[in-house]
Formats: structure tokens, C-alpha cells, sequence
């Protein structure tokens, strides 16, 4: 891993990302957040097309409308909802109700931010437009990438997103249905025990942590309700370990050992025969069939169709597994596209390391809207993102490890010997299930 | 903590409280010199009522931990770490204090009938 000069940004960064993990929580102190802008407007005429209205995509079209005046901001989606989803978890939890993590985009989009409700058919990056479904040009001059990613049930046999659940499969990441029929599949095999087998994809995905989470969260109930004696609980990696820090992959291998989940590495789910409730996983030396009551399935993740065919994935000489998969090839520091330099990529879509999650949208789009601006006004930023992501593990119900590191498997903690990273707090979970929301849509109108 | 910035916190406490923000802000504002107010025009405090109220406080602690258990969706047993201890610790004495503060207040103004509301609903003789 190469390291990274810092930033006036960066500098900034560990003030501002405990604002965003804990104002809000109980009185604690909050600090200032990262102002794009500077207080006085550039002036610009400029064409900003954001593809995507998701976390990374809202948050995008607030910095810019805050800093730019007169720039024509346009953003392009096609779902009218927002979803909210690092509460997929907590409904799958049956901690929140669907509705929780549902809310409109049209909320969200600032003053003077033309909202554009289509579908993407085509990123023209060498014409510098977007074309949509209905026949639609979006010419510009900077382009902001923000489609999130797709979840392919389809690659694995068998496996269709409407079978969430029946047949005792589970998925808390197809949206928020399909998070809430996780919670009756999951509550119901609590209720009887069982054997449990959990995984995750061999591709990027999104909030690798949530895997890990949800085994734990199903542990915990077992163990409510009575059943945990006569069941079983497996969780299979698709690789060597549980988490790709490794000083966090230690602790969660010693957490499961002592909640007796089984591990099984290098699995990766090929095939589920749901009448018969089998899966069936790729192994290092073959293949093997586990017998399930309870799976929680997590399909393989890959850009969308639209960047995939575009020309802005890695290619595949430079990164074949992220070429593969479509990911963009954006430089990780500054988050602009390597070949198309009036482009960015940020959120889900970015073909960086680690860390698709909200708190890594917190920090990427700031750094590609301050070179945005700066380009608009003459100048040069040198705001850089050094990876940072955090994920609050909950490990049990009413308990999580707040995990933040960088692109360096470095642990960043945001509250050095008071909250510990490795440590299952109570703290840490009223985070979650209390402050992190508020400061998510604070986020989204670019006022965290 | 390099600098503090409220807007941040408001902004947060917006999204979290909804309406409820704005009252709530104004209720604690208007108690703090309600407060101080009684403090001035008694010259000092007065132990009895302040004994009661300080009763009423402790309610107030535990009232405010089962607001923050059931708003955050936790049980009474899932403290694990010391921050955990010094966040329940800071919960409950803001709780009771306010608690405190509050019927502290509203007794001294209400038993005084002293506050503008009492004069105009006192009866008259």
C-alpha cells in the first residue's frame, strides 16, 4: 500500500468524522465538517451531470449547489425512493420497521438542482454526455459517476431475489422488502433452531462488515430464544479471512470461536436448491454441499451494466478482478477517473480498496467536489481521501465494535481511549441505532 | 477535538428530533432563567424545596435511562466498557438535574405565585 502526503483536507478529517459518528449522541461534542466551499461562491457556467442518486450522488449535488453559483447541476436516476441502507441491518434485526429506511429523493435535492427521473443507457465519456432511456442528452463538463453497484442473484444457480424469504433464505442487502422478509425467514428459524450458514460473495461488495453482522445478530437471537443448544451456526469466507483488516479479523475470529460459530474459509456459494435446502460452495479443492435451515444469502456485486460497457472500468491488464467486475478506474486519492479527467468516481461505484459504505461516501465526495471547484475557479486542489471507512459491528443485540480504518488496514479511531475499536460497547450501538441516521441525512443535505 | 462547530450538532439534532427540537430548546432555555431568575429574588436556595425536588430528580434519572434504552432500541444489561458506564453516568445526571432543576423551578414560582400565569388564575378575593 502506498501511503499518502496529507491534505489541508485530510488534516481536517479526524475532527469532522467524529461529528459524523457521534453528534448527535447524548450531548457529545461535534466538530466542524469538511466545507468544500469556500464561504463565497465561485461563479461558473458549468455543466455537472451526477449519475446516481444514492448517498454518494445526493451528498454530491449538495456540496456542489453550497459552492457553485450559477453552475446547471443535473442529476440522473430513476428510482424515486431513497433508501437508507445501513439500516437494511437493523430491519433484518427486527429493530426497525421498513419504513425506516425508506424515504423520497426529491427530499433531498437542493434549490436549483434539476432532478432528472430516467434511466442511464449510455455514458458517452468521449462526447462528454449521458444519454437516457427516453432519448435524452445530458451534455457536461464534469461528470460525476455515483451509480452504486448491482447485485447479481442471478450468478448463483438456483438463486432469484424473489426467493428471499421462503424457503428459509435470507438477504438483507436486496432492498428494504427483502431486508424485512430476512426478519420473519431469520426470527422464524430462531424460533425453531437449526442449522445456520452464512457467507459472503467473492466479489467487491458493499458493507463487508454486514455479513458478519447479521451471523452474529442470528446467533444472538438463537440464543434468546432458547434454541442456540440445538443448533448450529457456520459462517464461510470466501478467502482466508473474516475481515480484511487483519487485526479486526483476529478479533472476530476469537469472538466467533467463543459463540461457537463454525468457520469454514474459502467458500464461495455456486449453487442453492431451495426445496431441498441445499447450497452448494466452490472450495479450494472441489465443491461441497451444507445442508441449511436458515441462509443468508449475499449475491456477488459488480458495477452496472451502464459503466460496465462504458469505457471507465479498470482495465483488465491493470486489475482483471476489477475489470471483471466494472469497478472505475479512479485514482483512490482524488477519486478522478485515471483516463477521463473531467470525471469522477465516488460511492459504490469507486474502484478503490476497501470500503463501500456510507462513512466512505462521507469522505470521498467531499475531496471530488473540492477538485471540481477548484478547477471552476482556476485553481488546484489538494485534497486527498486516504481511504477511510468505518463500520459499527454489531455483535450482538444492543452491543457493536466500532471499526474505522484506512487504506493502510491502519485502525483510525475517532475517540482514542475512550471508545475502543476492538471493544463490544453499548456506546457504540446507540451510535448506530440513534445518531447515525440523523447525521446520514445530514449528510445528504450537505450540512455534515 | 480541533474545533468545535454547532451548526454540525444542530444540523444532526434536526434531523433527529424533528419539531420536537425547537420546544424542547426553548424549554430548557426558559427554565435556565426561570431558574436563575428564582435564585436572584430569593436570595439563595431554599433546602426543603430544593430536597423535593432533588427526590423528583432521581425519577427524572431513571426516566431519562428508559428513554434512551427504548429510543435506542437496547436492553438494561448490554453496558460492556467503561464508556459505556460514563455514557449511562452522564444520561442519568443530566436526567435528574434537569428533573430537578425544573420542579425546583416551577415550585418556587407556582408555590409563590409569582409567575405571570398564577397571577392572572389566582382567584380574586
Amino acid at each position: 500500500m502506498s501511503t499518502f502526503p496529507t491534505s489541508v483536507l485530510s488534516q481536517r478529517t479526524s475532527g469532522s468524522r467524529r461529528s459524523f459518528l457521534l453528534a448527535g449522541a447524548a450531548g457529545m461534542l461535534a466538530t466542524r465538517s469538511v466545507d468544500a466551499a469556500s464561504p463565497t461562491k465561485v461563479k461558473t457556467q458549468a455543466r455537472i451531470v451526477i449519475v446516481g442518486a444514492g448517498a454518494a450522488g445526493l451528498t454530491a449535488a449538495a456540496r456542489l449547489s453550497a459552492a457553485l453559483d450559477g453552475a446547471r447541476i443535473t442529476i440522473i436516476d430513476p428510482r424515486r425512493e431513497h433508501f437508507y441502507q445501513p439500516g437494511f441491518t437493523l430491519v433484518a434485526a427486527g429493530i426497525k420497521p421498513m419504513d425506516y429506511v425508506v424515504s423520497r429523493t426529491a427530499d433531498y435535492i437542493p434549490p436549483g438542482v434539476e432532478l432528472v427521473t430516467d434511466r442511464v443507457a449510455e455514458l458517452d465519456v468521449d462526447g462528454k454526455q449521458v444519454l437516457t432511456a427516453s432519448g435524452a442528452r445530458h451534455p457536461y463538463d464534469f461528470l460525476i459517476v455515483a451509480t452504486g453497484m448491482q447485485l447479481e442473484y442471478g450468478l448463483i444457480e438456483g438463486m432469484d431475489a424473489k426467493l428471499i424469504g421462503e424457503h428459509g433464505i435470507g438477504s438483507i442487502y436486496g432492498g428494504p422488502q427483502a431486508a424485512q422478509a430476512t426478519w420473519r425467514a431469520m426470527s422464524a428459524f430462531a424460533d425453531r433452531g437449526g442449522r445456520g450458514v452464512f457467507l459472503r460473495p467473492a466479489t467487491e461488495m458493499k458493507c463487508a462488515g454486514a455479513p458478519l453482522k447479521y451471523t452474529f445478530i442470528s446467533e444472538d437471537y438463537l440464543t434468546r430464544r432458547g434454541t442456540r443448544s440445538k443448533s448450529e451456526v457456520i459462517y464461510n469466507s470466501n478467502n482466508k479471512a473474516l475481515f480484511s483488516v487483519p487485526i479486526v479479523h483476529e478479533k472476530v475470529r476469537m469472538l466467533f470461536q467463543a459463540r461457537g460459530i463454525a468457520v469454514n474459509y474459502e467458500r464461495v456459494l455456486k449453487a442453492i436448491d431451495p426445496g431441498r435446502r441445499i447450497a452448494t460452495f466452490s472450495t479450494a479443492s472441489g465443491v461441497e454441499e451444507q445442508g441449511y435451515d436458515f441462509i443468508h444469502v449475499i449475491p456477488p456485486m459488480r458495477a452496472p451494466e451502464v459503466v460496465r460497457k462504458s469505457p471507465l472500468p479498470w482495465p483488465a491488464d491493470k486489475n482483471k478482478a476489477w475489470s471483471d467486475e466494472g469497478w472505475m478506474e479512479v485514482d483512490r486519492a482524488t477519486l478522478r477517473h485515471v483516463r477521463y479527467a473531467n470525471v469522477f468516481g465516488v460511492g459504490d461505484i469507486a474502484g478503490v480498496p476497501k470500503g463501500k459504505t456510507a462513512a466512505s461516501v462521507k469522505w470521498q465526495v467531499p475531496v471530488a467536489v473540492d477538485h471540481i471547484v477548484a478547477e471552476l475557479a482556476g485553481g488546484k486542489s489538494n485534497a486527498l481521501y486516504n481511504g477511510y471507512t468505518s463500520c459499527p459491528l454489531i455483535t450482538r443485540l444492543g452491543q457493536a465494535m466500532l471499526i474505522e480504518f484506512d487504506y493502510q488496514n491502519n485502525l483510525t479511531p475517532s475517540f482514542p481511549g475512550v471508545i475502543a475499536p476492538l471493544e463490544e460497547l453499548w456506546v457504540s450501538w446507540v451510535m448506530k441505532t440513534m445518531a447515525l441516521k440523523p447525521t446520514y441525512i445530514s449528510m445528504l443535505r450537505g450540512r455534515a | 477535538m480541533k474545533e468545535l462547530d454547532p451548526f454540525v450538532l444542530l444540523a444532526v439534532f434536526q434531523e433527529m428530533l424533528g419539531p420536537l427540537l425547537w420546544p424542547l430548546v426553548a424549554l430548557v432555555v426558559l427554565t435556565a432563567v426561570a431558574f436563575v431568575t428564582l435564585l436572584v429574588s430569593e436570595r439563595g436556595v431554599r433546602s426543603r424545596r430544593m430536597l423535593l425536588a432533588q427526590a423528583i430528580g432521581l425519577l427524572g434519572g431513571v426516566f431519562a435511562l428508559w428513554v434512551m434504552a427504548t429510543v435506542s432500541s437496547s436492553g438494561f444489561t448490554d453496558a460492556g466498557g467503561p464508556a459505556d458506564w460514563v455514557l449511562i453516568a452522564l444520561v442519568c445526571v443530566l436526567g435528574a438535574a434537569g428533573t430537578a432543576i425544573l420542579v425546583y423551578t416551577v415550585a418556587g414560582w407556582v408555590g409563590h405565585g409569582r409567575c405571570p400565569l398564577c397571577a392572572v388564575l389566582r382567584p380574586k378575593s
